[in-house]
C-alpha cells in the first residue's frame, strides 16, 4: 500500500489553493483524506500533486445566515453528528453523518469532500438532495452556486471542475412542523450505504403532509430522488397505505447499479422497503 | 504459587501489545536494510513468454530484479515443498518465482529489491511481462470435469488425490434398509485468513560465517527452518535461525512455507544485505493461503427409532494452484475422522477428492477440516429432525454416544477418550430457556409473522494431532510432540522455553501459571521464552489448538523432572530420606516435621552454588522434556444461535448466541473465554458475511476490506458462555483446547438458526454465507413456487 510520487503543498489559503491548482495540472485537493488517501495507496489515483485544504478554517463550522443554515465544507462527519444547532434545525444530515463509516473515518472525514467524491455509497448525497441543498464552489473566477440535484453527474463524478473546490453547503430551514429519517442498509464490509434512504417530510397544523422527500444512495451511479412523491403524498394524512402506494407508485430507478453483494433488482427492492420504512419514521418523527 | 491455575489473571503479554511497544517484524530496522517487493501475476493461468527487467533494474534505488532464471543459475533448489503426504498424490512442483507458467492471480514471477519501499515498489511496474492467458478453472468440482483446463501436466484431471475413510459397504447397505434418508449439496464458503498483521521476512545473511538470519510473521518457527533447510533453499539448518517476534495473528495462515520467505532470504543472500519484504493487504488476500472451499453431497440414514444407522459424504476440496504445506491433511485426517460427530453412527464412509485449481492455495484455516465436518453433520441431524418430525435437540440427544461408552472407537478412525455430551446440552438449552423460546417462535409467526429461528450445533473436535508415529503413519512429514524446557536460575526465578510460538493466544499467561501453579512460584518470576530456534531446543509451534495441551504438558513434564531432582538436594539437606520429604506450596519438608523445611528457590541456589550435593547429582537445575500425546484431545460442547430474520429483506438480526463448552480442566478462564468469543466471531463471519470470491476469469473479486467482511464488534453480540469440565484423562494437566471450537461450532449453529426461521417458507437448505439477498431470493422463489 504504498502510494506513487506525489508533491504536497499547505496551502494558507483559498485563493492560495485555487492558484497552487492553476500551476499544478493534474493536482488534486487534500481535505480529510479519507477517499483519496486510499485509492492513492492501491494506486487507483496517482495524482502528481496534492494541495492540502483541510485546515483553512474559515471552510469549517455549521451557522444560520437568516433563514439558511451554511454549512462549511471542511465540517468533519463528527462536527456534524454532534452539531446541536445542526441536531435541532436539520437532524436528517447529522442523523446520517453519525451513520458514516467509524469513528476514525468520521473525525478526519469532512462533508465537502465527501460530495466532491461523489461515491454513489456515501450518505451525504442523498440526503442534501432531499434537503434542496445550494452549493456554493468556489475557482479561478470567483464562485457560482449548483442545486444538489444537479451536482451529482455520475460515478465518482461531480459537477465540480478540476480548479474548483466546494467552500459550503446551504440548506433552507423551514418553520413548519417536520420529521425526517436516515435509514441505511450497509455494506457489512465498507459501511457504505447498500441503500440508504433519505426522508424528510413537513406538516401544515392540521397534520396533513405538505411537502415529502425521498432519496436513495447506493440504488444507481448518483442519488435517486422520487421528485413526484410530494405531490403523491401532499394533502395526505400519510397513513402506512399512503406512503406504501405512493413509493410504489412512484419509485422508479433507470438504471439500478449492482454488484457481487447486491444485485441491481435486489437495490431496487431495498429502496421500495427502506423508502416506505424511512418515511414512516420521518411521519412519526414530526408527529412526535 | 497454589491457586494461580485456574485463575483469571490478566495476560502479561498485553501492556506492551495496548501501548505500541510490542516489536512486530516489520517494526525491525537493520543498517544497510533493503526492500525486496514481488512482481506477482495478474492473470488466473497463463504462459510466460518473456519477461524485460530491464527498465526496472535501471530505475532509481533498485538494487537487483531477479526471475526464475537467476534463481536456477544460483544453484537454489527454489521450490516449496508439500508437508503432508497421501497415498498417491500428486505433488507438481511449485517454483518460488514461476518458471514458465503462472497459475493463480498473485504467482510470483520477479522480484525487486530496492534502497526503499517505495522505489521497489514503482520498480514492480516496470518489469514487462508478456503473457499468454490460458483458460482459468476456480471450481473444486468442475475442475475435474471434461474440458477443464489441465492445470499441472502432473496431476491428470487436476486431481491431486482420491481419499477415503470409513467402509463403504457398510454405509451402502445401511442406507438401502433405512427407513428415513436425508441428503444435501452444499458449498462450504471460501475464506480468506485476514491475520491483522500481514505476513513479513527480514532475512539477514552474513557472509562471514554463511549465517542467515530470518524474523518473520510465523506460528512454528522451527518448522519454517526445517522446510527451508530441507528444500526450498536448501540451507544447513543449524545455519539458519527463524525468529518469531510479536505475531499479529494467524488463524493458520503462518503455519505454511510460501514462496515469499524463500525468495527474501535467497535475495539477502544475492545481495548479502538485510532484505525485508512486507506483504501489502492486497497481497495478503491474494496470496495468504485461503480456507474451507468444498463441494459435498453427504446423506443420513435414520432407522425408524430415531437411530442413526449411516453417514456417507463426498467431496470435492480445492487445493487451489498449488499443495500448500499440510494443505492435504485438512479435508482427509482433519475432516473425514470428525464426521462421526458427538453420535453413534455404526457405518460412515467418506471420500475426499482434492482438486487443483487456479486460485490461492487452500490450506489449515482456524478450525482446519473440522468446522466443514461439523458443518455437514449438524446440518445433517437438523435435516433428519425435521423430516422425521422430532424437535433437533431431542434427536441429537437419543443419537448422543453414551457416558459409558467411552473410550468410544469411531468408524472413522478416531478413538473418542471421554466425554459427557447431555449435560452441555442440558445446560445450554436452560440458558436459552429452550422450550420458551420455541414457544415464542410459533407465537410469533401466527401473531406478528415475524420469522424467529432457532439453531443447534453440538459438536466435537479433535486437537493435539498425536501421538507423532501415528501422525506419521498418516503422510506427516512432521512430528506432532512439543519440547519445554525449565531453567531455573540460582536466585529462584524461572526461564522457560517453548516450542509452542504464541500468536496472540496468551502463551506468557498461561504457560506462567503452569509453571508458577507446578512449583507453588509467584507468575511474576517466570518468564516465557517462545519462537526463536536459537534459543529454543525444538518446537513443531502454535496450531491446532495444540500449545496447552501439548507444550503445556511438555513443561509439566519438566517441572515434575526438577521438583524430583530437588527432592533428591532436598532430602540431602534435610538429613532424611528421600520418600519422606513431601513437595508443597513451593517448600520441601520431611513428612510431619512441618517446621524445617527449603523452599524451591533454595534448592536452586543451593543446585548452582553446588557446594553441598548429594553424590552424583549434578549442578544445575532446569529440566527439558519432549511430550508426545498417547491421542487427540476432544473438546466438545453446544451452540445455540437465535435470529430473527427480515423477510422483507433478508437480512439476520443475531438475538442471542448461548454456548456450553467442555475444553476440560481451564488455566485461565478469561483467556478461554476470549478464545471462545474470538472463535464464535469468526465462525458468525463465515456463516454469515465472508466469502472470497473468484470470478470465472479466475480474479479475486472479494479481496479486499471494502467487499470482504470480516465481523466487526457492532455486527456482533454479546454471548453467553458456560462450560462444563470433562478432564482429558491423558495429559498431565487434563487439558483440551479451545482457540479453534467457537470457529467449529458457531458457523452451522447460527446457519441451522437461519434456516430454522425459513421453514415457514418450505426452505431447507441455503449455503453459506447467508447474505440478505440469498435468503430474500429464496424467499421469493418458494413465495412462487
Amino acid at each position: 500500500m504504498y502510494p506513487a510520487r506525489f508533491e504536497y503543498f499547505r496551502a494558507s489559503s483559498l485563493a492560495e489553493a485555487i492558484d497552487l491548482m492553476g500551476v499544478h495540472p493534474g493536482a488534486k485537493f487534500l481535505a480529510g483524506g479519507h477517499s483519496l488517501i486510499p485509492m492513492m495507496k492501491l494506486r487507483l489515483a496517482q495524482p502528481p500533486v496534492l494541495i492540502d485544504i483541510g485546515h483553512l478554517s474559515d471552510l469549517r463550522g455549521v451557522e444560520m445566515e437568516g433563514e439558511s443554515l451554511r454549512v462549511g465544507a471542511l465540517t468533519t462527519h463528527s462536527e456534524l453528528a454532534s452539531n446541536e444547532l445542526l441536531q435541532r434545525v436539520c437532524p436528517l444530515l447529522s442523523e446520517a453523518a453519525s451513520q458514516i463509516a467509524d469513528p476514525a473515518v468520521r473525525n478526519k472525514g469532512t462533508i465537502g469532500g465527501n460530495l466532491a467524491h461523489s461515491d454513489p455509497g456515501s450518505d451525504p448525497p442523498a440526503v442534501i438532495q432531499v434537503l434542496n441543498a445550494t452549493l456554493t464552489v468556489c475557482g479561478p473566477n470567483g464562485s457560482r452556486t449548483v442545486e444538489a440535484s444537479d451536482f451529482f453527474v455520475d460515478l465518482l463524478s461531480s459537477d465540480l471542475r478540476e480548479n474548483e473546490i466546494l467552500t459550503s453547503i446551504k440548506i433552507q430551514i423551514s418553520t413548519r412542523k417536520s420529521g425526517s429519517c436516515y435509514l441505511k442498509f450497509e455494506h457489512p464490509a465498507s459501511g457504505y450505504a447498500v441503500c440508504g434512504a433519505a426522508a424528510q417530510v413537513e406538516l401544515s397544523d392540521n397534520g396533513k403532509c405538505q411537502v415529502a422527500g425521498l432519496a436513495f444512495n447506493g440504488v444507481a451511479s448518483t442519488p435517486v430522488e422520487i421528485s413526484a412523491l410530494g405531490n403523491a403524498l401532499s394533502g395526505t394524512f400519510l397513513s402506512d397505505n399512503e406512503i406504501d402506494r405512493a413509493v410504489d407508485e412512484n419509485l422508479s430507478v433507470a438504471d439500478p447499479m449492482g454488484d457481487i453483494y447486491a444485485s441491481a433488482p435486489y437495490r431496487v427492492h431495498l429502496a421500495h422497503v427502506y423508502g416506505k420504512r424511512a418515511l414512516k419514521k420521518a411521519r412519526d418523527n414530526a408527529r412526535s | 504459587m497454589a491457586g494461580v491455575l485456574g485463575s483469571s489473571i490478566r495476560r502479561r503479554e498485553d501492556p506492551a501489545l495496548i501501548t505500541g511497544k510490542g516489536k512486530y517484524s516489520d517494526d525491525l530496522k537493520r543498517p544497510n536494510m533493503a526492500f525486496a517487493a514481488i512482481v506477482r501475476s495478474p492473470y488466473a493461468h497463463a504462459k510466460i513468454s518473456s519477461i524485460d527487467t530491464s527498465a526496472a533494474a535501471e530505475a532509481d534505488g533498485v538494487l537487483a530484479v531477479f526471475t526464475h532464471q537467476e534463481v536456477t543459475d544460483s544453484g537454489t533448489v527454489g521450490s516449496i515443498p508439500v508437508g503432508w503426504l497421501l497415498p498417491e498424490i500428486k505433488t507438481p512442483e511449485h517454483p518460488m518465482l514461476a518458471r514458465d507458467t503462472v497459475r493463480y492471480v498473485g504467482d510470483a514471477v520477479a522480484v525487486v529489491v530496492a534502497e526503499n519501499r517505495y522505489a521497489a515498489r514503482d520498480a514492480v511496474d516496470l518489469v514487462y511481462v508478456d503473457y499468454d492467458a490460458l483458460p482459468a478453472s476456480v471450481n473444486p468440482k468442475t475442475t475435474v470435469e471434461e474440458g477443464a483446463v489441465q492445470i499441472h501436466k502432473e496431476a491428470p484431471g487436476n486431481i491431486a488425490f482420491d481419499w477415503e475413510l470409513g467402509d463403504r459397504e457398510a454405509t451402502e447397505s445401511a442406507f438401502a434398509h433405512a427407513a428415513n434418508v436425508v441428503e444435501f449439496s452444499s458449498r462450504n464458503n471460501r475464506l480468506i485468513p485476514f491475520a491483522i498483521e500481514p505476513r513479513c521476512v527480514l532475512a539477514e545473511f552474513d557472509d562471514s560465517n554463511g549465517e542467515l538470519t530470518i524474523t518473520m510473521t510465523s506460528q512454528n518457527p522451527h518448522l519454517h527452518r526445517l522446510l527451508m533447510s530441507l528444500a526450498s533453499l536448501g540451507l544447513p539448518e543449524h545455519k539458519i535461525r527463524v525468529i518469531a517476534p510479536e505475531v499479529g495473528g494467524g488463524f493458520g495462515s503462518k503455519i505454511h512455507h510460501y514462496a515469499d520467505e524463500a525468495i527474501t532470504a535467497w535475495c539477502s543472500i544475492q545481495l548479502n544485505r538485510p532484505v525485508k519484504w512486507t506483504a501489502t493487504r492486497s497481497e495478503s488476500s491474494l496470496t495468504d493461503a485461503h480456507g474451507r472451499d468444498h463441494v459435498s453431497e453427504a446423506a443420513l440414514a435414520v432407522d425408524s427409532e430415531g437411530l442413526i444407522t449411516g453417514l456417507r459424504v463426498k467431496t470435492y476440496a480445492n487445493m487451489g494452484a498449488y499443495l500448500s504445506t499440510f494443505a492435504p491433511a485438512v479435508p482427509t485426517y482433519l475432516y473425514g475422522t470428525l464426521l462421526s460427530g458427538e453420535y453413534d453412527i455404526p457405518a460412515i464412509h467418506v471420500e475426499t477428492i482434492g482438486t487443483f485449481t487456479t486460485t490461492a492455495p487452500v490450506d489449515a484455516l482456524r478450525g482446519a477440516g473440522r468446522p466443514e465436518a461439523t458443518y455437514i453433520v449438524e446440518r445433517l441431524m437438523d435435516l433428519a429432525a425435521n423430516k422425521i418430525g422430532i424437535d433437533p435437540a431431542e434427536f441429537r440427544r437419543l443419537n448422543f454416544i453414551k457416558p459409558d461408552a467411552f473410550p468410544y472407537q469411531t468408524q472413522v478412525a478416531l478413538q473418542y477418550d471421554s466425554g459427557n455430551y447431555e449435560p452441555a446440552l442440558d445446560k445450554v438449552l436452560e440458558m436459552v430457556g429452550y422450550s420458551q423460546i420455541r414457544q415464542e417462535q410459533a407465537n410469533r409467526i401466527k401473531e406478528e409473522g415475524k420469522l424467529l429461528g432457532i439453531g443447534l450445533s453440538t459438536y466435537i473436535e479433535a486437537c493435539g494431532l498425536a501421538p507423532s508415529a501415528v501422525v506419521g503413519s498418516l503422510g506427516a512429514q512432521a512430528g506432532q510432540w512439543e519440547s519445554g524446557e525449565i531453567r531455573f536460575h540460582p536466585t529462584g526465578t524461572v526461564t522457560v522455553y517453548t516450542g509452542s510460538s504464541a500468536h496472540g493466544q496468551g502463551h506468557h499467561t498461561t504457560f506462567s501459571q503452569i509453571v508458577a501453579d507446578r512449583f507453588g512460584i509467584d507468575v511474576d518470576n517466570v518468564e516465557v521464552i517462545h519462537g526463536d530456534t536459537n534459543q529454543v531446543a525444538f518446537g513443531w509451534g502454535t496450531y491446532g489448538s495444540r500449545s496447552a495441551a501439548v507444550g503445556g504438558s511438555a513443561l509439566a513434564g519438566s517441572a515434575d523432572k526438577i521438583i524430583a531432582k530437588g527432592r533428591i538436594i532436598a532430602a540431602h539437606l534435610l538429613e532424611a530420606a528421600e520418600k519422606d520429604v513431601i513437595f508443597e506450596n513451593g517448600k520441601y519438608s520431611v513428612k510431619g516435621v512441618p517446621g524445617k523445611a527449603h523452599t524451591i528457590e533454595d534448592i536452586a541456589l543451593q543446585a548452582h552454588l553446588a557446594h553441598n550435593l548429594p553424590e552424583g547429582v549434578e549442578p544445575g537445575l532446569r529440566a527439558t522434556t519432549f511430550y508426545d500425546p498417547a491421542n487427540f484431545t476432544y473438546p466438545f460442547g453446544s451452540h445455540v444461535a437465535v435470529v430473527e430474520v427480515d423477510p422483507e429483506t433478508g437480512k439476520v438480526k443475531l438475538i442471542s448466541y448461548t454456548a456450553v463448552d467442555d475444553v476440560g480442566n481451564v488455566i485461565n478462564p478469561m483467556i478461554v473465554d476470549g478464545q471462545l468469543h474470538g472463535g464464535i466471531a469468526h465462525g458468525i463471519g463465515q456463516c454469515l458475511l465472508e466469502e472470497a470470491i473468484y470470478d470465472e476469469n479466475g480474479q479475486l473479486v472479494s479481496g479486499e476490506f471494502l467487499d470482504y467482511a470480516v465481523p466487526k464488534a457492532h455486527q456482533l453480540l454479546s454471548f453467553s458462555l458456560d462450560r462444563t469440565v470433562t478432564p482429558c484423562p491423558h495429559n498431565p494437566l487434563g487439558v483440551k483446547g479451545c482457540g479453534e471450537a467457537g470457529a467449529i461450532a458457531s458457523p452451522v449453529a447460527v446457519a441451522n438458526a437461519v434456516i430454522d426461521a425459513l421453514k415457514p417458507f418450505g426452505i431447507h437448505h441455503l449455503d453459506m454465507p447467508l447474505t440478505p439477498e440469498k435468503i430474500w431470493h429464496a424467499i421469493q422463489v418458494q413465495g412462487r413456487s
